[in-house]
């Protein structure tokens, strides 16, 4: 039998979705704790980065950020966060896959501020809106477009990081592939492609759903815009 | 859990400890070896594939899409699910750790690509075309060159990801230094280990990135006075 077929075995036995540790299970943590990180990520980098574009600084260090967790292994900061005064459990994990969901939220956060049309700011400031209610009542709603856009490439990265998380005994659906090549690649093979394909769909189904939210939330006039702007705040976290 | 407020670091378990480095020097430097030949093939691997790519999509305007989009879901994919992908097939070793990281880095570098051709002016482009260039003697000598920022800023990207990503290998045993940061994690979470592993990481990513842009700088002789 090769691979493939094992994996659609696999899949087809219901025990392997419905036991304690099945794929129910772990996807339940997968999303659980993905979810609690990019929500972490979104407390700590939205208002920061809103804040940073508001007064025009920061932008140096909103790349400094980002270049520093890409350099950095997943794996390190899963292992050496549970040392720390955080213990083992679930939150030394998701605070580790809250730092990774940091930088595309605080970018776009970033961004989104900066790109709005200084006439309108000048505009609202005309109209005696104090700094807090440009910020508010202008800024914000004309950077949701750009939230939206930082939000989903932050929920996509957390997601397939969270795989990671089985390092650790995090538990998610990379605790299917782990034990999968643990069985050797002849028995478990199936196995793991089966838990492959889990973690993958789950990853484009984050980032199909987003980018609908994404889509949803950006009014008609600014889509085709939007489009170009977006890859330019895109390059820009990759810093080209 | 326990939050322990009060935290010190017990003596037996330090967060860095030279004597761990010189009593398994082998087994680092060893790791390290690993870490740094399999980054390293990997680039250029990647930038074999990425910078040809990169042309088609540039000289074929109606193909961008599709490889920026196809590209795009790879780099979608999650790296241990690319590993659950290809393990099956090319087996424990090597090769699997290589073909993943080199998927990897394949967007980064053609993104990057495309980006730099795409912003050699048009004046420049004309200018080649009148004086009689090829199409293969233009890209050559004219567009490539002018370019070379882009590709630059792809490959830098790519070597630092794939520094971080090359420890994801622990999965199959093949992760250089992430061999050293797993096996600390389960050898009684012995922090100097996972600490050495990790530094090193960071290290190496930093070294590869400044020999990178040392050698853009060779390689724009002409970009030196203005960003200077």
């Amino acid at each position: 039998m090769n691979p493939v077929e094992q994996a659609v075995v696999w899949l087809n036995d219901p025990l392997n979705w419905t036991n304690p540790g099945g794929i129910l299970d772990r996807l339940g943590e997968h999303v659980s704790m993905s979810a609690a990180a990019v929500l972490l990520g979104c407390l700590v980098a939205w208002p920061l980065g809103l804040w940073l574009g508001h007064v025009g600084r920061g932008g140096g260090l909103v790349v400094l950020v980002s270049n520093l967790t890409l350099a950095v292994p997943t794996l390190a900061l899963l292992t050496i966060l549970p040392l720390t005064f955080l213990g083992f459990g679930r939150p030394a994990v998701v605070i580790a896959l809250a730092v990774f969901a940091v930088p595309p939220l605080l970018a776009n956060a970033y961004t989104g501020v900066r790109q709005v049309d200084p006439q309108t700011r000048e505009a609202a400031r005309g109209m005696g809106m104090t700094g807090m209610q440009v910020l508010r009542r202008v800024e914000l709603p004309l950077a949701v477009p750009y939230l939206a856009a930082g939000f989903r490439t932050a929920a996509v990265q957390v997601v397939a990081t969270a795989a990671l998380a089985t390092f650790v005994n995090g538990g998610g659906l990379g605790e299917i592939i782990r034990f999968g090549f643990g069985l050797s690649i002849a028995v478990g093979g199936g196995q793991i492609l089966a838990g492959g394909l889990l973690v993958a769909g789950l990853a484009l189904t984050a980032e199909l759903l987003f980018a609908l939210v994404e889509r949803l939330v950006t009014p008609r006039p600014l889509r085709r815009v939007r489009r170009r702007a977006g890859r330019r705040a895109a390059d820009a976290v990759t810093g080209s | 859990m326990s939050f322990r407020l009060s935290y010190r670091a017990d003596p037996g378990n330090p967060w860095f400890s030279w004597q761990y480095v010189r009593d398994n020097s082998d087994t680092v430097l060893a790791a390290l070896r690993d870490h740094t030949t399999l980054t390293v093939r990997a680039v250029l691997i990647a930038a074999l594939i990425a910078v040809p790519l990169a042309v088609v999509a540039y000289w074929y305007r109606p193909l961008t899409g599709p490889i920026l989009a196809l590209t795009g879901v790879l780099y979608t994919v999650p790296s241990l699910a690319l590993f659950a992908f290809v393990a099956p097939y090319l087996g424990i070793g090597v090769a699997t750790v290589l073909t993943v990281v080199v998927l990897y880095a394949l967007l980064v570098i053609v993104r990057n690509t495309v980006a730099g051709l795409n912003q050699v002016p048009a004046e420049v482009r004309e200018a080649a075309e009148g004086m009689g260039y090829s199409r293969w003697g233009q890209l050559l000598r004219v567009e490539l060159p002018l370019a070379v920022p882009g590709i630059l800023t792809g490959l830098r990207l790519a070597t630092v990801s794939t520094v971080a990503l090359v420890t994801v290998g622990v999965v199959i045993g093949r992760g250089g230094l992430g061999q050293i940061i797993f096996a600390g994690f389960q050898n009684n979470l012995y922090k100097a280990q996972i600490m050495t592993g990790t530094l090193l990481c960071v290290l190496l990513a930093l070294v590869l990135d400044l020999l990178l842009i040392g050698a853009g700088r060779l390689l724009t002789p002409w970009l030196r006075g203005r960003t200077g």
